[in-house]
């Protein structure tokens, strides 16, 4: 019991960086604006674990400009991925152990 | 952000998320059910009131006048289908906004955008190039072409709702491929792929999904 808890990532504590792993899991990428509206959440909190979630790794950012306006987008890396799965099925052994 | 406690509880958090976020699930059977209706209700329009039950055979008979004298007919035709189109696309968001409003989730979201535009870049395409086989009188590709297009067009946006599009999608495509061989028979093609494929695709879902 102790050792599946100990497993689970800090990284994926909060229920904003739970959300924008889970939408990367299954969109290759997504912008800022489509975070905010799937996630319900503010700029300035959407942002702050963003860029965490970015420092540790987890997501790419890809900035890019349709006309003048810029758009930045993020996808999933490799890394994440793997940790994201890793934490889910961390999550399916703590349920079974129940 | 408060943490989540129970892991049952973060696991589902997480499925619902990545559902709502890549699956646009508010698409309702009913609004197939009525897409079918209304294409029956078109072709028997265009059958009894634009070509005279028949008497006049649009593929020879288009093909025997020039394009002049049989404008009227044609703007008539073109006329039908479009209302069956706005028909049908009125009744999709119509029963679609009432099943999101229903499950309490929004209609317009970043995965609805993507299925639109997923499915409007083939059926455009297939629009257009409908009009220029119709520029070019070559009317016997028309129901073909439509079909064809149209199942495209659900093949695409199948990525991103109920996985059942995807295989109306391919039926329409054989539909369309199939009324290319007996051109001679369009308005049947078109009764089945457009108004019996629709309904028994909306009556399955609703089934399915929503009773």
């Amino acid at each position: 019991m102790k050792d599946l808890i100990s497993g689970l990532n800090k990284i994926f504590e909060s229920r904003v960086r739970l959300g924008i792993m889970s939408v990367l899991m299954v969109n290759d990428t997504y912008d800022f604006n489509s975070f905010k509206e799937t996630l319900d959440v503010t700029d300035g909190n959407l942002a702050s674990h963003l860029k965490a979630l970015e420092e540790k790794k987890m997501i790419r950012v890809n900035k890019q400009f349709i006309g003048r306006k810029p758009n930045t987008s993020y996808s999933v890396t490799d890394d994440g991925r793997q940790l994201f799965s890793q934490h889910l099925k961390n999550l399916e052994d703590l349920i079974r152990a129940q | 952000m408060e943490n989540i406690n129970s892991s049952a509880d973060e696991l589902k958090t997480i499925r619902k998320i990545m559902e709502d976020s890549s699956r646009f699930l508010s698409l309702s059977g009913l609004s197939g059910l009525f897409a079918g209706l209304f294409a029956i209700a078109g072709a028997l329009v265009a059958w009894f009131l634009i070509l005279n039950r028949g008497s006049i055979h649009y593929d020879e008979y288009f093909h025997s006048l020039s394009a002049k004298e049989t404008s009227i007919l044609r703007l008539q035709l073109i006329g039908d289908a479009l209302a069956v189109l706005l028909l049908s696309i009125a009744s999709a968001l119509w029963f679609s906004a009432r099943k999101a409003e229903k499950a309490g989730k929004n209609l317009w979201t970043p995965v609805s955008r993507r299925l639109l535009v997923n499915f409007l870049i083939p059926l455009a395409t297939g629009g257009i190039f409908v009009l220029i086989l119709l520029l070019q009188n070559h009317i016997q590709l028309i129901v073909p072409g439509l079909l064809i297009f149209y199942g495209l067009a659900l093949l695409n946006a199948g990525k991103f709702t109920y996985g059942e599009v995807f295989y109306l999608g391919l039926l329409e495509i054989i539909t369309g491929l199939a009324s290319a061989i007996f051109p001679s028979i369009g308005i049947l093609f078109w009764v089945f792929g457009f108004g019996i494929l629709h309904i028994i695709y909306g009556f399955f879902m609703y089934r399915k999904y929503e009773s």
